[in-house]
């Protein structure tokens, strides 16, 4: 298992490098370093010797992929490409458009979105098992029908309606928990509670009817019946092997967003005041940092690739059948 | 499962409980009562170096912490400016290319040089900081810092020594210099280096400087700069090329502001920026703040700063200002509050929920809680909505001396140009987009239609019937009412374009609008645009681009018709002409004139009146510019912007005044009131919670029952 898990990495390696090519590529097209410039500068007073000063000072003043006047090896090392890229893969990140380093931020920043991401991930996980498992249990009931209609009403509704009328309701009309924020130690745990619930009941919908076919594609097979023809009970049979043989398809799901729950939730980050990775991403694309742009989404590819690699474990730890080699 | 789930629940609400009297407060561990202002920033600031910092957002905490020479008084208007650490506001000397003295009133033509003597109050202190620490044996204990000292700490207050040191003019001189260092990019480099004298010579100076040092800091104390130098201890003196009498207002300014050597070398050690230990983050200022918690992903805190030297609150004001309370404080020690905590607030509706909560002293009102909070009388007068009055909140309103505007690009061959049928086109598309609509629609009111370039506060505005666009409106009754859209039709008829077509060619005119607005709400106020020129049977294309793009056809001339905005630097109506002036016209030269309008006889005027100190003689040249513009019509003129903002019944001392940006330390609060009033406004309502457990006992035990019925049958 150990060389494969090695040969996975290294072949991430590649990936990598194309992943970074390609988001300098699709950055550069759209935006050059000038216009970079122009936008950190503002609107008042830029002079084009102010842009060019800026250019220097952010290592834009390269060309981007083949530096023509350099001789050798600089041809391509003197780049903005290849001086912005490289150290990446050191996890080094360099610093923001607003001066303050990179790597700082994200480790600093992906306490506050694993806060919330672990507990939604676990919460919602256990829960949409449940709820999917028990519309199964009462399959072709009159339960069975009004869980599907609940879970299609709730998929049905826009996300940032969760988020609002939760704090309205919990936080503004109640005034049971703070409507946003963040504290460190046990206090973040008031300013937890609402976004968590919030996700949660937002994600059951599509969680538990996903789950609930998984299920009840499962419970058609040989071996369930021959569960229940040795007498076992109906919750037996569900839980103890329907669930561990529904296990392939749901870590699919579920082990391979592990890794990118650091990388935190865009929307509710940003309702909820709080300071994680999902509102550093969202902010840096709106200020064209590229910078910031860059290293999260090297840190995404990289994460990704981890949860790849997590869930073919996975895969031989639940199923004795599949071997790594 | 349910029982267990309950109890865990109740324990957690209970703990919650156990924190503090309300449930929902956002501010764990803060004394309700505390002589601390809460408020809310939207953007993390990027710099909070002075040489760099220039956004709105930046310039509300360093002008807390930071203290340039001068200040514009808190409750005057029109806005003056007055001495912060100077001892007085300086009158520039000019001399002529020998250095020789010429009178105040010599000719600019003449004037090679302005010289501005700046002397500082001898006594002011910067506040304690570890830069200038030192240890028994007078050394600085923080400025040889060994490798891997600085990485154990997280923050400034966990350098165990601080220190301070006396403010002296080399610290003015030295932040001037700073504005040309390579490695800032100061956004008024390039504006300054026009104006003082040597600024630009330093910049390539220390360009190569920094160039040949292979990464090694700059010290700027060992290079001169002929604009700025010491004269003694406490003045200094700069240098401006020609005459430039706005630069004054440059002295007030975060830009001016004294920047101690000590900082830069204790921040450029090993290891320093990596912590986020830099200029950019760790302000070291004289100011009646300091930052004390620097987190701008959540929270942002000033603390009163203990060596600040003594400000008090002024005791001049208007009548109106002694009525609305605003000189109770008069003669009292500043700053009146202990500090301000700032925490990042990205979206309007929490920020709103918040406010209505008390956890914030004051608020902004976006469009969607306008109608919660505000209404209008009879007479068109905002007033505030019951609930917010019974909550005692209090109306601020204010212009702002900005100026929307919808710009025509002068060098475009349809709609440019300065022959009269061009200028017909214009006045006819002037008084179609119907403004006065607009600010009610999708403004909720908070404007006034623009009659010109200057906006209300500004020398030079004339208020009134005087002071309309005689082009655009008339008086009618002696009321001021847009003319009609037939004077429209008329002037574009005359244009040349008879009922929307060319006259020679039958074409129906086509005109492009360029704009960086999308989304559904920017898709009405669109629609809108194209609806005005669907009166005069034009038809509008609307050319929606993102903002590198906008900007791009912009400076090649490429747009036709576009919308912008200009925000002033400084209470002078030079500040809005200039972005007329044809020499700085944006296709060629890269101005700030994105009309690319260039008429000589404005261009005279402005050079004139530029030069010229506030008085009858200015006010009559620019009348005479403002009929220029009106007539010729590059820009239509759109609106001022008006600011309406809400505070709480315990938050005094407001005033809104846009030039200034240090106002945080006239503010007073009363604390008690406030925790009082949080409290009252906050009791946690608790049947919702039994509720939710009966809806849950409710769904569950169906299924419960079900299933032990299915049990049954089976066995």
């Amino acid at each position: 298992m150990l060389s494969y898990i090695l040969r996975r990495l290294l072949y991430a390696i590649p990936i990598l490098i194309g992943v970074n090519l390609l988001t300098f590529a699709l950055f550069f097209v759209v935006n050059t370093p000038d216009d970079m410039a122009r936008l950190q500068l503002g609107a008042k007073h830029v002079t084009a010797e102010a842009i060019e000063r800026w250019k220097t000072e952010h290592g834009y003043d390269k060309p981007l992929l083949l530096n023509e006047a350099a001789t050798g090896m600089e041809k391509l090392t003197n780049t903005i490409f290849f001086q912005h890229s490289a150290a990446m893969f050191a996890f080094r990140f360099g610093k923001g458009d607003d001066g303050r380093d990179i790597g700082n931020e994200i480790r600093t920043r992906m306490g506050p979105s694993l806060a919330i991401a672990l507990p939604v991930f676990v919460i919602g996980l256990l829960v949409n098992i449940t709820f999917a498992l028990l519309m199964v249990f009462f399959r072709s009931t009159y339960l069975d029908l009004g869980g599907v209609v609940l879970c299609v009403m709730l998929m049905s509704i826009s996300g940032l309606f969760y988020i609002i009328a939760g704090q309205y309701f919990v936080a503004k009309l109640w005034n049971l928990l703070p409507i946003s924020g963040f504290a460190d130690g046990a206090d973040a745990l008031r300013f937890i509670l609402l976004p968590v619930l919030v996700s949660v009941v937002a994600g059951i919908g599509s969680g538990a009817r996903w789950y609930r076919t998984i299920f009840i594609e499962e419970i058609g097979k040989d071996y369930v019946r021959t569960a229940r023809a040795k007498g076992l009970s109906e919750v037996r049979v569900l839980f103890r092997h329907v669930l561990k043989n529904g296990m392939i398809p749901i870590l699919t799901g579920a082990v391979v967003v592990l890794p990118l729950l650091f990388m935190g939730s865009l929307i509710t980050e940003s309702f909820f005041g709080i300071p994680g990775l999902g509102s550093y991403t969202i902010d840096a694309i709106q200020a064209q940092d590229f910078a910031v742009v860059r290293a999260m989404v090297f840190l995404g590819s990289f994460l990704y690739i981890v949860g790849l690699i997590l869930t073919d474990i996975s895969y031989s730890w639940v199923d004795p059948r599949v071997r790594l080699r | 499962m349910t029982r267990a789930g309950n109890l865990l629940l109740g324990l957690g609400l209970l703990l919650l409980a156990a924190c503090s009297d309300t449930w929902n407060d956002p501010y764990p561990g803060s004394a309700a009562d505390a002589n601390v202002v809460y408020s809310a920033f939207a953007e993390r600031p990027k710099h909070l170096d002075p040489a760099r910092s220039y956004s709105s957002n930046e310039v509300e905490f360093t002008g807390q912490i930071y203290e340039p020479p001068l200040q514009y008084h808190f409750l005057k208007r029109p806005y003056e400016l007055i001495p912060l650490t100077a001892d007085a506001v300086p009158r520039p000397r000019y001399q002529d290319g020998r250095g020789r003295p010429l009178a105040d009133d010599a000719p600019a033509a003449q004037i090679a040089q302005s010289v501005y003597e700046i002397r500082i109050r001898p006594g002011i202190r910067y506040q304690p900081h570890p830069a200038f620490a030192r240890d028994a044996a007078g050394r600085y204990r923080y400025h040889a810092l060994a490798a891997g000292f600085v990485a154990e700490k997280r923050q400034i207050a966990d350098f165990e020594h601080t220190g301070t040191r006396e403010l002296v003019a080399a610290d003015y001189v030295y932040q001037i210099k700073r504005l040309a260092h390579p490695g800032l990019s100061s956004p008024i480099f390039g504006l300054m280096s026009e104006h003082i004298v040597g600024l630009q010579a330093l910049g390539e100076t220390l360009q190569k400087a920094a160039q040949t040092g292979h990464g090694t800091r700059l010290d700027l104390r060992a290079f001169s700069l002929e604009g700025a130098e010491v004269v003694d201890r406490y003045t200094y003196r700069i240098r401006i090329k020609g005459k430039y009498p706005q630069f004054i207002y440059w002295l007030a300014m975060p830009f001016f502001a004294p920047i101690p050597w000590e900082a830069e070398v204790f921040y450029a050690q090993p290891g320093m920026a990596d912590r986020n230990f830099t200029l950019d983050w760790q302000p070291v200022g004289t100011g009646p703040f300091y930052l004390a918690e620097n987190d701008p992903n959540r929270r942002m805190v000033l603390k009163k700063n203990p060596n600040f030297h003594g400000e008090t609150y002024p005791d001049a004001g208007s009548e109106a200002d002694r009525a609305a309370g605003l000189l109770a404080d008069a003669g009292r020690a500043l700053p009146l509050i202990d500090g301000a905590v700032f925490s990042l607030e990205k979206e309007t509706i929490p920020y709103w929920s918040k406010f209505l909560q008390g956890y914030y002293d004051s608020s902004g009102i976006s469009s969607d809680s306008f109608d919660q909070a505000v209404t209008f009388s009879a007479g068109g007068d905002p007033q505030l909505t019951d609930s917010m009055r019974a909550q005692h909140i209090r109306l601020v309103t204010t212009v702002a001396t900005s100026l929307w505007y919808v710009g025509f690009n002068m060098l475009d061959p349809v709609v440019g140009g300065l022959g009269e049928d061009r200028r017909k086109l214009r006045q006819a598309l002037s008084i179609a987009f119907d403004y006065d609509e607009y600010i009610s629609i999708f403004l909720n009111g908070r404007g006034i239609p623009a009659q010109g370039p200057i906006p209300p506060g500004m020398f030079g505005h004339v208020e009134g019937v005087k002071g309309i666009n005689p082009h655009v409106y008339e008086v009618h009754e002696g009321r001021i009412q847009r003319r009609p859209i037939e004077a429209a039709r008329s002037l574009l008829a005359e244009a040349g374009y008879p009922d929307g077509r060319n006259a020679k060619t039958g074409e129906p005119l086509v005109l492009y609008f360029d704009t960086m607005a999308s989304g559904p709400d920017a898709k009405a106020r669109l629609d809108w645009m194209k609806k005005q020129l669907d009166k005069l049977n034009v038809q509008l294309v609307v050319r929606g681009t993102d903002y590198n793009r906008f900007q791009d056809k912009i400076r090649k001339g490429n747009a036709q018709l576009f919308e912008w905005g200009w925000n002033a630097d400084y209470p002078d109506p030079e500040n809005f002409f200039f972005l007329l002036y044809g020499p700085h016209k944006k296709v060629g030269t890269g101005g700030e004139n994105a009309a690319n309008y260039d008429n000589p006889e404005f261009n005279r005027l402005f050079e004139r009146m530029k030069d010229m100190d506030n008085g009858p003689q200015r006010q009559q040249v620019i009348d005479q510019m403002q009929e220029i513009v009106r007539r010729d019509a590059p820009w239509i003129f759109a609106y001022y912007p008006k600011s309406f903002g809400l505070v709480h019944g315990w938050v005094t001392n407001v005033k809104p005044n846009l030039m200034a940006n240090n106002t945080l330390k006239y503010r007073r609060i009363d604390p008690p009131r406030r925790a009082q009033r949080r409290i009252e406004w906050n009791r946690p309502v608790l049947w919702p919670i039994g509720a939710g457990a009966l809806v849950l006992v409710a769904v569950i035990a169906p299924a419960v029952i079900a299933w032990r019925r299915h049990e049954k049958k089976v066995a």
